[in-house]
Parts: structure tokens; sequence; C-alpha cells
């Protein structure tokens, strides 16, 4: 292909292209650029959900053979900070939503403050996921605790994977925070171009599959336990 | 001339070796920091190489002490412990450390941009990344070896691994852990390479074979790799922090760790010979001169693999207690996934068929792929039948029929690939009749180490012993003196590849006239891969077309 042609086709979200500095050497334009950077991210979403799957399998083939073990167990959560960290975490999976637009739209002052609002509303989330951890410890609601406070076997089960959800959903709003935060910086900076770079699309995409994760793990942990 | 391979011909005008080195992708601002931190994926292939070949011959040690054990009935040279232990190390190293990135990491790594006629994959840093994880991940493996050992099998098994084992499990499965990660970038680099970095006028089924093979073993990576990724969290969780999922005292149900282990390596496996099929694929059409016989199928059958295998799982735990009707569906499954892959086995030989075929090195490793590949499949199907399974289990008959997919599929494949793109790889030619001979001692070793194990299997020696009755003896000492043959002709390349680094002579671009678009840049490749965009005329494995005479004179 010669550069002409390359020019041509480099035509894309960022207008032409073809000599934008945020552009890789390997690639011919922006646009095979963006979807290669996208479908990354898909892609590695799709591991993520196998990875989380392992989890969800074990739950749910543990809550089939013990159904009434867990609803007792299920009972012992926090329910109220369980329900004030899914209202966060859904308010700032709109803040990193927005944030996408406005990079889109290259609005540098409104992505800042929206990713600020985002990493915000994501410590308080792990500040209050804290404040429950400490609760449950105080109620010795861990699996090798000698005053385990619920007599049958399957409620260590319940609470061995409740520490794991939501063990490793806190490590993924970590890594998020700190994308988040780099991003921020940058942004700051002014050392990339929001439009031509694919970077807050890419946090965003990655924010919005911790969120929806934890719509998986809200009901699972938080809500069973009161349906009876 | 024209029957004549480039190889044997002077090459005129061949540019002085430093030119050389200067002007390839070896040699441009040559220093070990920049290898080090290179993003060009031909030096990662290369990087990987260096790493596979590492751990193949750790792993390969600790195979030479269990046949040495072996060897006699008395548990003489081991402690029982000590065996654990090397069996383990094989088994681990092996299958994460060298089977499973070897040809994806290596080949695919060097051979998918340049097939492609683009520049790079599509994310440079992730795949420089995926190397370093993977070392990171071995060195723990080695360390867990050097502390101690591990020695629960490649299989972690529970409660055993969880509640028994006293053993540096942790580590190893920390390693394991961290290495499925770069197995997993390597799976995203490859799927969006292909996706997105196609050129003009290839479409999906002008791509090569080797191409999708690659496609489709990277599809099994990645949605098979984090289930391991998970069961081994809660495998090291279950051990450090005392969460209790796999452990019958706290209500956990250790089969759920079969279940989930082998919903990951059941895939596995196919990672571990898909690529070798793409390879083998390339090197048959290439030396029996001959179009690749049914393209689609092929294809289809690769998909097929990768989607089929996915359900299979179950045919490991027909003696775990598992229902009836659970083990007739996964047997069944079983069955089905054999489909494909003799499709895959009839095109070969279909392409071979009526073929100009020369016995190269390379050719040699192929044919022997697909005679081995055939054992080992048609003994999977033994396998797969619930009530021969019974009486097979756990002996050596399974033992001998993996061996004879991973080392006799796998591991000629990687040998096929390495002979076959070595000219373009270094630059440089081997020497044809060494090559020749340790390709016919590799197969000949092989089926002499591996066979007489189909034997004791069936007569009942189980797998995982360091002493056995004596009547078994005449098996074990047979499969031993093969393992000596193998030794050699694993050690053989070694020499000979390493001589031909320096004194091998000069390879020209197309030394075995193969069409591919990796044949349209020099040898080494230029750092870019390509000085002009290269042209895609005609499908991609135009060697005889139909109606013409046999190899028509070419112009150069």
């Amino acid at each position: 292909m010669t550069d002409v042609e390359a020019a041509t086709i480099g035509r894309t979200r960022g207008g032409t292209a073809a000599s934008s500095p945020a552009l890789a050497s390997h690639f011919h334009d922006l646009r095979q650029q963006h979807a290669a950077a996208d479908l990354g991210l898909w892609i590695f979403l799709a591991t993520e959900i196998l990875f989380f799957g392992g989890l969800f399998a074990a739950y749910l083939v543990y809550a089939v053979l013990y159904p009434d073990g867990f609803l007792e167990a299920a009972a012992e959560t926090e329910v109220v900070i369980g329900t004030i960290n899914t209202a966060l975490l859904l308010t700032s999976g709109l803040s990193a939503a927005l944030a996408v637009k406005a990079a889109g739209n290259d609005m540098r002052r409104s992505v800042m403050l929206l990713i600020a609002v985002t990493i915000g509303l994501g410590v308080v989330f792990l500040g209050a996921k804290g404040y429950e951890y400490w609760l449950d410890f105080g109620h010795h609601l861990y699996p090798t605790s000698p005053d385990f406070p619920l007599a049958a076997p399957p409620a260590k089960l319940f609470w061995s994977l409740y520490w794991m959800m939501t063990g490793l959903h806190a490590i993924h709003i970590l890594v998020g925070l700190g994308t988040w935060g780099v991003i921020l910086f940058q942004a700051w900076r002014r050392s990339f171009s929001l439009t031509d770079n694919s970077r807050v699309r890419i946090a965003g995409l990655y924010w919005g599959f911790v969120d929806l994760m934890w719509l998986f793990i809200w009901p699972l942990l938080y809500l069973m336990g009161r349906a009876t | 001339m024209s029957d004549i391979p480039y190889r044997d011909v002077d090459v005129e005008g061949e540019k002085p070796g430093w030119r050389i080195m200067e002007e390839s992708y070896l040699g441009e601002r040559f220093s070990i920091w920049s290898w080090l931190t290179t993003t060009d994926h031909k030096r990662i292939g290369i990087l990987y190489l260096i790493s596979t070949t590492l751990f193949f011959f750790i792993g390969g040690a600790a195979a030479t002490l269990i046949r040495l054990e072996l060897f006699t009935p008395a548990g003489d040279l081991l402690t029982d412990d000590g065996y654990n232990k090397v069996f383990t190390l094989h088994g681990v190293v092996m299958v994460w450390f060298f089977l499973v990135p070897v040809i994806p990491s290596v080949l695919g790594n060097f051979l998918v941009p340049l097939m492609l006629g683009a520049k790079d994959l599509a994310f440079p840093r992730l795949n420089l990344m995926s190397w370093y994880l993977n070392i990171i991940g071995g060195a723990f493996a080695v360390w867990a070896m050097l502390a101690g050992g591990v020695d629960t099998g490649w299989t972690f098994y529970t409660p055993y691994s969880t509640a028994f084992a006293n053993s540096h499990v942790s580590l190893t499965a920390i390693g394991v852990f961290i290495s499925g990660f770069s197995t997993i970038a390597t799976g995203v680099n490859m799927i969006v390479t292909v996706h997105t970095m196609r050129p003009p006028g290839m479409g999906w089924f002008r791509m090569p074979l080797f191409v999708w093979s690659i496609y489709a073993t990277s599809l099994i990576m990645l949605l098979s790799t984090p289930v391991l990724a998970m069961v081994l969290t809660l495998l090291i969780t279950e051990r450090l922090l005392g969460l209790g999922i796999f452990d019958p005292n706290r209500g956990g149900d250790p089969i759920l760790f079969q279940h989930l282990f082998w919903f990951y390596s059941h895939p596995a496996v196919y990672i571990m010979i898909l690529p070798g099929m793409g390879v083998v694929t390339e090197v048959i059409t290439c030396f029996s001169r001959r179009r690749v016989f049914g393209y689609a199928a092929m294809v289809y059958a690769l998909l097929a693999i990768a989607v089929i295998g996915f359900f299979v799982w179950g045919h490991h735990m027909f003696t775990s207690g598992q229902s009836m009707y659970a083990s007739l569906t996964f047997s069944f499954l079983s069955f089905i996934v054999a489909v494909p892959s003799a499709i895959k086995v009839f095109n070969w030989i279909a392409t071979m068929f009526r073929g100009q075929i020369t016995f190269e090195a390379s050719m040699l490793y192929a044919m022997g792929f697909v005679g081995l590949f055939t054992m080992g499949g048609l003994t999977g199907l033994f396998l797969a039948s619930v009530p021969v399974d019974l009486h097979l289990h756990d002996t050596y008959f399974v033992v001998a029929h993996f061996h004879y997919i991973m080392v006799g599929g796998m591991v000629s494949a990687f040998f096929a690939g390495l002979h076959f793109w070595w000219p373009k790889i270094t630059g440089r030619l081997y020497p044809e009749i060494a090559a020749q001979i340790a390709a016919l001692l590799m197969f000949f070793g092989f089926n002499l180490t591996f066979f007489p194990q189909y034997i004791l299997g069936n007569i009942g020696m189980p797998r995982r012993y360091h002493a056995y009755p004596d009547a078994f003896q005449v098996w074990h000492v047979l499969s031993s003196a093969g393992a000596v043959i193998l030794a050699a002709a694993y050690l053989m390349p070694l020499f000979y590849l390493v001589w031909s680094l320096i004194w091998g002579k000069r390879a020209p671009s197309n030394p075995w006239r193969a069409s591919g678009l990796e044949w349209q840049t020099d040898s080494p490749p230029p750092k870019h891969n390509f000085l002009t965009n290269p042209k895609i005329e005609g499908s991609v494995y135009d060697y005889h077309p139909a109606q013409e005479p046999r190899r028509e004179v070419s112009d150069d």
C-alpha cells in the first residue's frame, strides 16, 4: 500500500491521521490501530469472564448442593454496605462512560473532571468495602476462625467464596483506579491526544466490566440471604 | 536446473556476512540490552526459542532420571518421594514451559506477521511482557524444584495437593499461574493480529493454514487458561489462607477441582497439538509440491477441534465417580472430536498422493508426525470408550497415548518447523544429511520408547510407580533403551544447528521454493520484515497448478 492510499484510508475519528504521533509504526492507520486496541480489550474481557466464571461455577455447584446452608450463611453479609456500594459503583460507571464520550469530543477539562469523579467513587467503594471486611472480621466470619458463628459446614464454603469473590473484585477495582490515575495524570500533562488515542475508551471498557461483575456478585452474596 | 532446490545452487551476488548481520533483525544495533528490551516479534521469537530449549532440557533431564529408575524392577536409584518429585517436575516443565509455548510463541511469533505481510504483531510490548511472564513463571517452578520439589503430579489433584502434600505446591502453582498470563497475552496478540492486520487481498480463506492453526489455538488459550488460573488461585488460597473450596471437611468437593482442572487441561491438549498440525501442513504441501488437499475442510477441522475440545473433559473422570450418563455423554463427544482429526490426517495423505515428494529433514519429521499422531489419536479412542478405559485408566497405556500425541506429534512438528524455517530465521542452511539422520533416529527411538508402554499398560503396569514386578522388566528395558536413542536424536540438532550458525552455507530468501509471504523477504528478514510490500498472487499453496506440467522452468 502506498502512502497516499494509507492516508486516504487513514481518515478516521481523528481526521487525516496517517501522520498522527499516536500511530504506532506497525499499523497502517489509526482506524486499524483503534480496531486492534478495542478488539484486544474485548478479548481480554472474555478471558476475565472465564476467570470469574470458575468462581461462579463453584458457587452454583455448592448453592445447588447445600441450598439451606447457603441461605443461612448469606443472611450474615452486610446488605446495607453492599447495596450502597452497588449504587456507588453504578454511578462511577456513568461518570466513566461520560468520560469516554467527552474524550471522543476532545473535551479535556470534562474528561479530567469525570475521571476524577470516577476515581473518587471507586475510592469510597473500596473504603466501604474495607469497613465491611473489618466488621466481618469482628463477627469471626472467615473460614479459619475458631469462633466461626455458623454451624453448618456449607456456611464456611459460602464465606470462602465471599472472600474470594469480593477480594478478587477489589483487586480489579484497584487496577482500574491505578489505570484511571495514570490517564488522569497524562491528560493533565497533555501528553496524549484524546481523540487519536484509545486509552480512555479502553479504560472505560475495563471499568464497565468491573461494574458488571459486581452486578452478579451483589445478588449472589448480599440479596440471596434476604429472599426468605 | 529447475528441479534442483536452491540450496544446491551457488547464489550469485551474495552479500558479505557483516552486511547481512547489520541489515537484518539479528544484528541491527546489536547489544544484549537491545535484545532483552526488544519489541520485534522476530527477536521475541528467538528469546522464546532459547527459553523453551532450556526448559526442554530441564524436563528432559527429569525424564532421563525416570527411565533410569525404571530400568530395574527395584526402586534403587530414587526414593519413592524423589521419584514423585521427578515425574512432577517433568510434567510441569514440559507441559507449561515447553509444549504450550513452543510452537505458538517461537514459530508463531516469528512467522504470523511475516505470513500476513505485516510489520509486527498488534501489541509488541504485550508480546515482550509475555516472554518475561513466562520466564518469571518458569523461575518459580525451578525455584520450587531447588527448594525441595513438588510431589503431586502435574495435575495437582485435591485433596492430596491441598490437605496432605508437604512439598512446594503453592510455589509451583504460582509459577504456572503467572505463565498462564503469558499464554493469554500471546493468544490476545495472535487473535487481534489475524483479525486486524491481514493485508488487502488476503481474505480469511486465503490465509496460510499455519496462521489458521495459531488462530484456533489462541481461541483455546483465551477461553481455557483463565479457568486454570482460577482453579490454581483456589488451590493456593486453600493451602495458604484456609479457604476450603475443595476440602471435604468444610463441605467442599475434591471432584469439583477435577472438573475445573480438566475444563482447562483437556482443551490445553489441543493447545499442544493444533499448532503442530499447522506446521506439518505447510511442510507437507511444500515438499510434495502440491496444493493442500481440502483447504476449507482443514480450516473447519481446526475450528471443530477447538470447539468440541471444550466438551470432552469428563473423559478424564470416568473412574472418579461421575454419573454414568455424564460418562456416556463425554465418551460420545470424545469419539466425535476424532472425526475432524481424522479429516486432517486423510487430507495430509491426499496432499502427498501423486506429489513429487522429496525427503528433506523437515519432511521426514512431518511424515513422522502424521504416523505418530494417528497412533496416538486412535489409542485415544480406546480410552474414550468407558469399558476399555476402566481397564486402562491410570496405566502406562495412558502414558504412551499422550506421549504419542505430545512428543511424537508436537515435538516432531516443532522440529519439522524449526528445520523448515531455520534458513529464514538465521539466514543459514543446516547440514541436510545430519538432520535426516536425526529425524529418522527420532522416529525409531520414539517408537522404541513408547510402544512398549502400550503393552505395559495393557498388562497392568500403573503409571507413577517407581518399583514394579519382574514380569514387566523386559518392556521397561526396551523403553529405556529407546529413550537413549531418543535423547541422542534430540541432542543432535542442538549441535548441528548451532554449528550451522557459524559454518552453515548462506541461505537464499527461498531455499525450498516454498510459497507463502515469509519467503518473499530476505533470509534473515530486515527489522521491519519487508523492504518492498509483498505481492499476494493466486492462492496460498500454488505449488502445482491444475492442468500444467510439473514444476515449470522458472526464470530466476
